[in-house]
């Protein structure tokens, strides 16, 4: 294969475009890539598992599957919201995996090229940098690209369950 | 093109391992018919045992061949060697002659293992065997040269022009098969012109890659035997349409039908499997047509039902309500029947857990000098695959301990004024939703003093300890105990029925111990026929419904605040019959508010899991039902306490308990004290 040819991949590459889906949560929009996302659907009652993180909010019956569900204002350490009619559940499909991500409203579906994203600057104190993809400018506002493999990372979740302080009266007697 | 045999060789495994069970068996039967002659009679087997055995051989030398197992094609060389030679009766077929066939079995068994392991080094000590059993074929059979090879008298009728026409199923290539192969098999015998016929070929749109669309008329220019011929199809005879025709004319290919003569080495026809070798081992059940047909039908019911029904809801008036209700109830059944269908296509008979059972009592009553019959009954009852893998162990090691303990010696034996031979009766049989599998010997039985000794011996029970006969018998499920005064290399490490109850609990399942001292022992395992689901209690602790497994729920009861005793140390202790039991308040446990705290409000619901027993503190008991168990860890990870996880019927999830967890969650020295306590 010749210069030009890979030249010309490089540029097919670099005007690709992805679709991502944007979601709100505390006024901020996010933007996960569609290709990762399975279906949405309005927040339903979920049951707790104990002694779990607190951003997990529980297990849902997903047509037969069991799909744990994460709070993801929780997960980022923003103020817990009451859920209303706008609040959604994203069902997100990481290589097999089904997660639930609980956010305040989906917004919309939109094109990004690879030549619009840029890396997130290092910002002080943000614990939440690792989740963060990159960030698209996009209609004069930003949009904040995740990295779901990271979000729901379950056993990324089993390590900081295990944080958790174990319940004194685990060993009744 | 190359085809990657690789994805092939999961199937050669299976097969060639159950082909030595088949094996196995078949030599087992023929022993049986031998048992009380001498070792060195004769003894006119049947052909068709000698058959099964042979084809079993015969088929792992061809696969292991075809896939390049060298070590393995060896062996099964050597042995079919053998074979053929017994089944021509020139060869005495002498209990001693089945041992060595056994043995071999076990050999060829080590060497496909190996295989699937990717080890490719012959173990000496088989290599050994191997030259033994060419040199009992030189010797050990009275085989005069001549009459080696070419046994069948060649008839003459049948050699000649051969004219091919091979259709092969559409599947054949997922049996691991390629006409390929079998095309150039018979370019060895002989010239041969081979036309493809393309006919059934559908568009390229409606190509199952992994089908074989073309079938091949092939001239085969001999003189060949037909035998021969169909020696290189016994592979495929079930997978395709085969006509061999006598053809002593050249064949004139008909010019009007489009044909590709294909170069009958090459076959750059071959169709392409669609699926990638990637290695992954796959686990596979094999299901009999009926199973699926009835799926298939039940399906298409369904789908009906459904039609029906989504017609109704278009045009729904008062009156169609009635019809309406109906199509719901024909949904509802078809829906359970279809669920209890898919069931069954997991189901087993519970024969292939016992069929290791024969070569067990051989092997063990050989070494010990006993006389014993293995007596199997209910081998057709079926339970679910994973249980019969997971029980499969444990079944062996109580035959095991039948024979070497329980069973007495032939001289004892007449002295007690029994039979010669033992008998050990293995029966399994369905009672409800589960399945029973009893071991039952004509032996000595439990001899309750020596057990006695030894637990107090080995500080498993105070020597001041009054126990009933039945608590004794009970002691040999206790981790680390074992009667034998001696450790035979059979059994007696301490290591047997505590493992067997550990394995049968972990199903969800019972074993039970009946003791006759002098007249026998007898084993009942009970288990549940399917893992997949399962009878719960549905227990509410605060907003939440938990599911407590029916089979480790002993009683409920309502206790009052003051009759809780707190002995120092901060455990609280629930009066149950005459003994005293540690509790855990689930609420306290699972982190929930708003549930009743005490024992007077609530239910204590006492749980058995592994011989302990405590009491699990819930609000209230909702009710029993069927749920169908669905695992947490797919998409999220294992959770303390709770085992999986179910659906109720109004679609919420509800967690099943993990009752083993929660029993070991009150400590094993607790645990020790309170039975000692119980026993005293």
């Amino acid at each position: 294969m010749d210069n030009t040819n890979l030249a010309d991949i490089k540029e097919d590459l670099d005007n690709l475009e992805q679709q991502y889906l944007t979601f709100r949560l505390s006024d901020q929009d996010y933007g996960i890539p569609i290709l990762e996302v399975q279906e949405i659907k309005g927040w339903t009652a979920v049951t707790p598992i104990p002694n779990s993180p607190h951003f997990i909010k529980g297990v849902l019956n997903l047509r037969g599957t069991i799909v744990p569900i994460i709070d993801l204002r929780l997960r980022f350490n923003l103020e817990r919201k009451e859920y209303d009619q706008f609040t959604v559940i994203i069902v997100v499909n990481i290589s097999g995996k089904l997660a639930g991500l609980v956010v305040d409203s989906v917004s919309d579906v939109v094109n990004a090229s690879n030549e619009q994203h840029c890396e997130a600057p290092e910002f002080e104190g943000q614990l939440n940098r690792q989740f963060i993809d990159g960030l698209v400018q996009f209609d004069e506002k930003l949009l904040i690209l995740l990295d779901i493999s990271k979000l729901a990372d379950v056993d990324d979740l089993a390590d900081m369950s295990s944080d958790l302080a174990p319940d004194a009266d685990l060993e009744d007697n | 093109m190359t085809i990657d045999l690789t994805q092939f060789h999961q199937t050669f495994f299976e097969e060639s391992l159950e082909a030595l069970s088949d094996m196995e068996a078949e030599l087992l039967r023929i022993d049986g018919h031998m048992s009380g002659r001498r070792v060195s009679d004769e003894f006119k087997a049947d052909n068709e045992s000698l058959n099964i055995i042979f084809r079993a051989v015969h088929s792992i030398k061809g696969g292991s061949s075809t896939f390049g197992f060298e070590i393995v094609a060896n062996f099964s060389h050597v042995l079919e060697n053998l074979l053929d030679d017994i089944r021509e009766h020139r060869c005495k077929t002498t209990r001693n002659l089945i041992s060595t066939l056994l043995h071999s079995c076990d050999c060829l068994r080590t060497l496909v293992q190996n295989s699937q392991n990717g080890i490719n080094t012959l173990p000496a000590d088989i290599d050994k065997f191997q030259v033994n059993l060419e040199n009992l074929q030189e010797t050990g059979c009275e085989v005069t040269p001549d009459r080696r090879r070419k046994t069948r008298g060649i008839d003459k009728n049948n050699i000649g022009n051969w004219d091919i026409l091979f259709t092969p199923n559409k599947n054949m290539l997922s049996t691991g098969n390629d006409p390929v192969r079998i095309i150039r098999a018979l370019k060895n015998l002989g010239n041969i012109k081979s036309q493809l016929d393309i006919n059934s070929l559908p568009s390229w749109n409606k190509i199952n890659p992994e089908y074989i669309y073309l079938s091949w008329n092939i001239d085969l220019l001999g003189p060949v035997e037909k035998s021969l011929i169909e020696n290189v199809f016994s592979w495929v005879a079930d997978d395709c349409v085969l006509d061999i025709k006598r053809n002593n004319s050249v064949h004139n290919p008909s010019a009007s039908r489009p044909e590709h003569a294909i170069d009958s080495g090459t076959g750059t026809n071959a169709p392409a499997p669609g699926v990638s070798g990637n290695g992954l081992e796959v686990q596979s059940i094999r299901v009999s047509t009926p199973k699926v047909d009835a799926l298939v039908d039940l399906v298409g019911e369904l789908v009906i039902t459904q039609t029906m029904l989504s017609q109704f809801s278009e045009e729904i008036t008062s009156e169609s309500i009635e019809k309406l209700q109906l199509g719901l109830g024909l949904l509802e059944r078809n829906t359970r029947e279809l669920q209890e269908s898919v069931m069954r296509i997991r189901m087993l008979p519970v024969g292939f857990a016992l069929n290791k059972l024969p070569r067990i009592v051989r092997d063990v009553s050989t070494k010990l000098g006993k006389k014993v019959k293995l007596d199997i009954s209910g081998e057709g009852t079926e339970l679910d695959k994973s249980v019969i893998e997971s029980i499969g162990d444990a079944l062996m090691h109580i035959v095991r301990n039948s024979v070497d303990h329980g069973l007495e010696s032939p001289a004892e034996r007449i002295n007690a004024g029994k039979p010669e031979t033992g008998a050990i009766h293995v029966q399994a049989s369905q009672k409800g939703g589960s399945v029973v599998i009893t071991i039952e010997d004509d032996g000595n039985g439990l001899n309750r003093n020596l057990i006695l000794n030894k637990a107090i011996e080995k500080g498993l029970v105070r020597d001041d300890a009054d126990l009933t006969d039945e608590q004794i018998d009970n002691l040999i499920f206790i981790p680390g105990f074992s009667t034998a005064s001696q450790v035979t290399g059979v059994s007696g490490r301490g290591v047997g029925m505590d493992v067997v109850r550990t394995r049968i609990s972990e199903l969800g399942g019972h074993v039970e111990v009946t003791n006759n001292p002098g007249s026998g022992t007898k084993l009942t395992l009970r288990l549940p026929l399917t893992l997949a689901i399962m009878d719960g209690l549905c227990v509410k602790v605060g907003s939440q419904v938990y599911i407590i497994p029916l089979l480790s729920v002993i009683e409920s009861l309502s206790v009052p605040e003051h009759e809780i005793s707190r002995p120092a140390g901060g455990s609280e202790l629930v009066p149950f019959h005459s003994e005293y039991l540690p509790f855990l308040k689930l609420y306290k446990l699972f982190n929930l508010s708003s549930a009743i705290k005490t024992t007077t409000d609530g239910i204590i619901i006492i749980v058995e899991s592994e011989n302990k027993k405590i009491g699990l503190l819930v609000d209230e008991i909702v009710g029993q039902q069927q749920v169908v168990v669905k695992s947490l860890e797919t998409h999220y990870k294992r959770v303390e306490g709770v085992a999986t996880a179910t659906i109720l019927g109004d679609g919420e999830v509800a967690l099943i308990l993990d009752i083993s967890t929660l029993t070991n969650l009150v400590s094993h020295k607790h645990y020790q004290d309170h039975m000692l306590k119980a026993a005293s």
